[in-house]
């Protein structure tokens, strides 16, 4: 992608990022519904899971963590396959990538808005959800924590995987397929990060890790979808 | 000016054309006909630097382009079959969200005013949603004239258009041609502009 790369050094990265993020969050906050899908679907794959096994507590607790985890990760990829999709559907993908600004900075901005319409009810949602498990103010904190640090990744790992499935006949679960591999490592070091506290040892490790994690899907992840979106439309 | 040497389409195994040369001067409109299948909408993508064609180069202004260029995308004006709307957004909000999208920075009462022209402005307020398909692609004319691009690329821009909306359009792209800009359509019917400034390509 050389050459194409020094094409996007063009200016106007940020208003390229708040173009995008205003416009999704513009769309989302119209199609209410949508949003609410999501966090049903959170609220009640993480409730079925005491109803399902057991209500003692030691067991729950110890579960706890990877239960809240595995659901924000569902949660996560249940949004996905739209991230691009509609906007391939309507002709306004093309015009995204028609647009003199940075593609890459584009994409970055709907990662953006897709975080803070998925990931974050998810993130608020959890210490409320963790009650149900029996989890302590500490080990609810880091929870919290780790989530806010990991789903962002969530958003990151989707995105490439959904420009690489756009026009891919059952590319939504294609898309799983391709992505919760990937976030597998997320999932380990989120969910390590309260099974560490909750036996006493140190977290910063895992959220370390986390955020490391963080940086890296930021500064790579929107690049790898632009990248694919153009394949895309080709 | 925009150059076609020697381009190639495949669908396929198939090969849709081969060997197409054709320039575009400033002030001329190139109209595409063809019967269906025969590469006119994979020509125009190419056009517009959305797709790599199968073969042969592009040059603007003498300068070879590829897909995505960074000359290309700040001289190019797309409309394609979609209009690029958004349901949810109303009518005032999608012009305004296309125009800044394709880096110009019009003024609420500009994107009005190019409401107007299109006999939209009393839709304004409404979702893109409930608007007709005419109606909407007469968004994507008030687009054309705020984006002010030199080279106009358009795929079949009549349909769905009335008697009303054709003229528009023609009355549109007169000026633009007037001032110098290009343009390239695929269309079925022709379009009322100052033939002088019609150059025709047939794909059959």
């Amino acid at each position: 992608m050389g050459a194409r790369d020094s094409d996007d050094h063009d200016g106007g990265g940020t208003d390229a990022f708040a173009w995008a993020l205003r416009r999704d969050l513009a769309i989302a906050l119209r199609t209410r519904s949508e949003l609410a899908v999501q966090l049903l679907f959170y609220a009640i794959v993480v409730t079925l899971f005491p109803l399902a096994t057991t209500p003692e507590r030691n067991l729950l607790s110890t579960m706890g963590p990877g239960v809240l985890w595995v659901a924000a990760l569902l949660a996560a990829l249940l949004s996905l396959p739209r991230m691009f999709a509609l906007d391939q559907a309507d002709g306004s993908l093309e015009q995204m990538a028609l647009s003199p600004w940075p593609l890459p900075a584009i994409v970055s901005g709907k990662i953006a808005a897709h975080w803070l319409v998925t990931g974050l009810p998810v993130v608020l949602l959890s210490p409320i959800a963790a009650l149900q498990y029996g989890l302590d103010g500490t080990a609810i904190a880091v929870l919290v924590a780790g989530l806010a640090l990991g789903t962002p990744v969530l958003s990151l790992i989707g995105a490439i995987g959904a420009a690489l499935t756009l026009g891919v006949r059952g590319g939504g679960s294609l898309l799983a397929l391709l992505v919760l591999p990937l976030y597998v490592p997320v999932l380990i070091f989120g969910a390590g990060a309260v099974d560490a506290v909750r036996g006493g040892l140190a977290v910063d490790a895992n959220l370390s890790l986390l955020g490391a994690g963080l940086i890296v899907a930021a500064l790579g992840a929107p690049f790898a979808a632009a990248a694919a979106v153009r394949i895309a439309l080709d | 000016m925009l150059e076609a040497q020697d381009l190639a389409a495949r669908r396929g195994t198939s090969q849709l054309y081969e060997g197409l040369s054709f320039s575009v001067r400033d002030g001329v409109a190139l109209v595409v006909t063809g019967a269906n299948g025969r590469g006119k909408t994979t020509l125009l993508r190419a056009l517009a630097g959305l797709s790599e064609p199968a073969a042969g180069t592009i040059r603007l202004d003498g300068e070879a382009v590829r897909p995505f260029a960074a000359i290309l995308r700040r001289a190019v004006a797309f409309a394609g079959h979609a209009a690029a709307l958004k349901d949810e957004l109303t009518a005032r909000e999608n012009l305004a969200s296309l125009a800044a999208l394709a880096g110009a920075d019009p003024s609420p009462a500009d994107i009005d005013a190019a409401l107007d022209r299109v006999a939209l402005g009393p839709k304004r307020s409404l979702p893109a949603r409930v608007l007709y398909q005419g109606q909407r692609r007469r968004i994507g004319l008030a687009r054309l004239a705020l984006v002010r691009r030199r080279l106009w690329i358009l795929d079949e821009p009549v349909t769905a258009l009335d008697a009303e909306g054709t003229a528009l359009l023609a009355g549109m792209l007169d000026a633009h041609l007037a001032g110098g800009g290009m343009a390239v359509a695929a269309t079925h019917a022709p379009l009322a502009v100052d033939r002088s400034r019609i150059a025709s390509l047939s794909l059959d």
